[in-house]
């Protein structure tokens, strides 16, 4: 699973290796840019390369091909279902039939654009972003001018998940103790429902200590967010690199339009 | 039901990305100093619900529990959530990053408004009744979620309604369950910590009590 949940920060791999030895923000402004960019694309030419600089990317990371592409599956099973409805309900020129069903080709053309934007800005998304610990991704995110309200309930959610995730693995474990197997039941349901509603009351009170905890030292409101964001020659190429391939995808764009 | 980038048209992104904008300035107007660590845990464990898996049919399905976060969190669900879906994208890649707001509008606002619908029931001094209130809330979001998601597509093209419609049918399920455990959960709260239920309506700074 994710280090969210293991606790410990540092998405794997060296730290000065590849998009990691990057400034974070350069990296989000990148990412967002690439997702903004990709959405408004539709010609096949134009999303083949996206997904191409995407899979690029991937490798750039040195993100773990497998486990990766299969989290990106994860993700299409989500959407699976629309992809596969679109065909049939998309009007324009038969292409097959199926069950007494006709498919369009407009249909099957709709979807696979579909398919091709989301998995290229996931995949960008999970190469980019993905690979800095999520405290880093709250600096980064507070610099790029987020509300602080926001960069700190980001950073309050991401220290305790872990530790959440505990709790909830010893109630687990409680419940395991007392014979608990889920089933279809509403004993079941009840037993999952007083889970959640312990959980909550755990984090309740487990944030009153924090809170008093804070307070003794000296917490006024405000959490200082102490990095060393540089952005330096290196990220001054990425994004000069970056602004010339975004152009060169709108290029593809266009020429592949005007040559349909 | 996460939606996925480059599904829905650009007038429905804009919409969906204003209106999370609101929302989340709503919430984060009700998070002052003492509530902050809280709203941060508490947020931490829906994030940590969402992951839990239970039986449905030859299934299972995971929790998404936003009319329990609606009613413990009010407003705040809104910041919560969007943390949450956040996070999900980036490290995960479930959802989308350009369909962030899209997202963060269809599952915070039913929680928000389910739970303020059921506000009084859920309070209720007795915990039986204020049970049923919360399940109804709980099963009242994932409805008005599933049907924000297929007015979402339905607003991004005609093709899009059988699906829609199948979207909702599918989760009928999913809204007896959600309704069953946030009726459970609300009556455990309602008896160990009934502040809990309170804690993010209350607009001013809160004195501790313990």
């Amino acid at each position: 699973m994710s280090d969210l949940l293991n606790g410990h920060a540092a998405a794997g791999g060296a730290a000065g290796a590849g998009p990691r030895a990057l400034d974070p923000r350069a990296r989000i402004v990148a990412v967002v840019s690439f997702a903004v960019t990709v959405v408004a694309l539709t010609t096949f030419g134009a999303l083949g390369a996206a997904l191409g600089l995407a899979l690029g990317a991937m490798a750039w990371a040195r993100l773990p091909a497998g486990p990766t592409l299969k989290r990106v599956a994860v993700m299409d099973g989500f959407i699976v279902l629309m992809i596969l409805m679109l065909p049939f309900t998309v009007p324009g020129q038969p292409l097959f039939t199926l069950w007494g069903l006709t498919a369009s080709l407009d249909g099957v053309l709709r979807a696979l654009e579909i398919a091709l934007k989301a998995n290229a800005i996931v995949l960008m998304m999970l190469a980019l972003a993905g690979t800095m610990d999520a405290v880093t991704l709250g600096h980064a995110l507070s610099r790029l001018g987020l509300p602080d309200g926001l960069v700190h309930l980001l950073l309050f959610t991401v220290r305790y998940i872990a530790v959440l995730g505990d709790e909830y693995g010893r109630l687990r474990t409680a419940m395991r103790a007392r014979a608990f197997r889920p089933r279809n039941s509403h004993h079941t349901y009840r037993a999952f429902g007083y889970l959640v509603g312990m959980l909550l009351v755990r984090a309740l009170e487990r944030s009153e200590r924090i809170l008093e905890a804070m307070k003794c030292r000296g917490f006024d409101g405000r959490l200082h967010l102490l990095d060393a964001l540089r952005f330096r020659r290196a990220d001054a190429l990425f994004a000069g690199l970056w602004g010339l391939t975004l152009a060169a995808l709108a290029w593809i764009e266009v020429a592949h339009g005007a040559a349909f | 039901m996460h939606i996925v980038d480059g599904a829905l048209s650009t007038p429905v992104v804009v919409a969906g990305a204003a209106l999370a904008a609101g929302g989340i300035a709503l919430g984060l107007r009700r998070l002052d100093m003492d509530r902050m660590p809280a709203a941060g845990v508490l947020s931490a464990t829906f994030f940590v619900a969402s992951l839990i898996h239970v039986p449905i049919g030859p299934s299972s399905v995971h929790l998404i529990m936003n009319g329990l976060a609606g009613i413990v969190l009010g407003w705040v669900a809104f910041p919560a959530l969007f943390v949450g879906l956040v996070l999900q994208a980036v490290f995960f890649g479930f959802g989308g990053l350009t369909v962030l707001g899209v997202n963060t509008v269809t599952i915070a606002l039913p929680a928000v408004l389910a739970a303020l619908a059921c506000r009084r029931g859920v309070t209720h001094p007795d915990a039986r009744v204020a049970a049923v209130w919360g399940g109804l809330a709980g099963a009242l979001s994932i409805a008005l979620t599933t049907a924000a998601v297929a007015l979402v597509l339905t607003l991004s093209g005609e093709a899009f309604v059988p699906a829609a419609r199948l979207v909702f049918v599918a989760h009928l399920p999913v809204m007896a369950i959600e309704g069953l455990l946030t009726a459970a959960a609300v009556f455990l709260i309602h008896r160990v910590r009934p502040d809990l239920l309170g804690l993010f309506t209350r607009p001013a700074v809160a004195g501790e009590g313990a």
